[in-house]
């Protein structure tokens, strides 16, 4: 009985805080950093409705067909996507109590991500050296600031990862570290869903 | 009656499986796919256009939600899902709300 109210009992539990079960109080911190990611919705749809407000206004510089170069734009998407990927699996390798397959399906994760983030440097430096920099237009200010926002969170959540794959290795697979490789493949799904608007908002719909 | 809903180990909510997590990839690859060789080949024009690659991309929110995120296995007070709504009903405020103002306000042009 206890275990089938879990989440419906977690509030009460944590508001009277006399015993804080493991398995309540870990289910209240993911339920916490869904909160934060809603919060992380509502930035980056300010930012694209940004993006879509300004994405016209070139003040003579270059425009979106002839700065963006779909090849690469196109392999980074499909790695995003199989690293989203390899996060549900080190899930499913976790549940099975794997602890290598975990790790290891972490560490592919984190290098897919890696490469993304290479790719996306390589693209700002070949904007930057075609002369449109984030002071160029508005429309560039827009787009350096939400794609290097989904940068940055990509680039955070590889440090995140790495450091947990260490603490993995330390700990093993306890209710503190499960909780937080749920976290974090919940997080970088939610990265995957962000650049999959910012790939159909901005580079699809840009070259087109 | 409690002891059918019992059978399910602990931690069901969040598991998932190999079969449901492979489904979902091929899903998104496919769904990847499909709004790449709309744009690259120019099958439609304008509003069309855009109305192809907003709906793909929404179906693979949709699918990453169901099939990664596992909002569906959800258990019964569905915080996880109302707090969504929620971020999205923002999110669409402001980016449909942006667009109305800013794109389409005839005071101005």
């Amino acid at each position: 009985m206890a275990q089938l109210n879990d989440s419906g009992h977690a509030n009460q539990h944590v508001s009277s805080s006399d015993h804080h079960d493991h398995p309540d109080m870990e289910e209240m911190r993911t339920f916490g950093f869904w909160i934060y990611l809603m919060t992380d919705v509502i930035i980056f749809g300010t930012l694209f409705a940004a993006y879509i407000v300004l994405q016209g206004n070139r003040n003579g510089g270059p425009g979106p067909e002839e700065l963006f170069q779909m090849g690469g734009i196109i392999a980074s998407t499909f790695i995003l996507l199989t690293s989203s990927y390899t996060s549900g699996l080190a899930v499913l390798a976790m549940h099975k109590g794997n602890r290598q397959a975990l790790m290891g399906w972490l560490g592919v994760t984190a290098l897919l991500g890696a490469t993304f983030i290479v790719l996306e440097v390589n693209e700002f430096i070949h904007l930057v050296h075609e002369g449109a920099t984030i002071s160029t237009s508005a429309f560039l200010s827009a787009f350096f600031t939400l794609v290097g926002t989904h940068g940055l969170h990509v680039s955070i959540g590889l440090v995140w990862m790495i450091a947990l794959i260490i603490q993995l290795a330390k700990h093993g697979i306890t209710p503190v570290t499960k909780r937080k490789v749920n976290v974090i493949s919940l997080f970088w799904h939610f990265l995957d869903v962000v650049w999959i608007f910012v790939f159909t908002i901005v580079y699809l719909m840009g070259v087109r | 009656m409690t002891q059918h809903d019992m059978t399910h180990p602990h931690d069901a909510e969040t598991q998932g499986s190999l079969k449901s997590y492979t489904i979902g990839f091929l899903f998104s690859i496919v769904l990847t796919i499909i709004p790449i060789t709309a744009v690259l080949y120019g099958w439609a024009e304008g509003m069309t256009n855009t109305i192809v690659l907003m709906t793909a991309a929404v179906l693979q929110f949709v699918v990453q939600l169901i099939y990664f995120m596992h909002l569906r296995e959800e258990k019964k007070p569905r915080y996880n899902l109302v707090t969504l709504i929620l971020g999205l009903i923002i999110l669409l405020v402001i980016v449909i709300g942006s667009m109305w103002i800013m794109l389409f306000n005839m005071v101005a042009t």
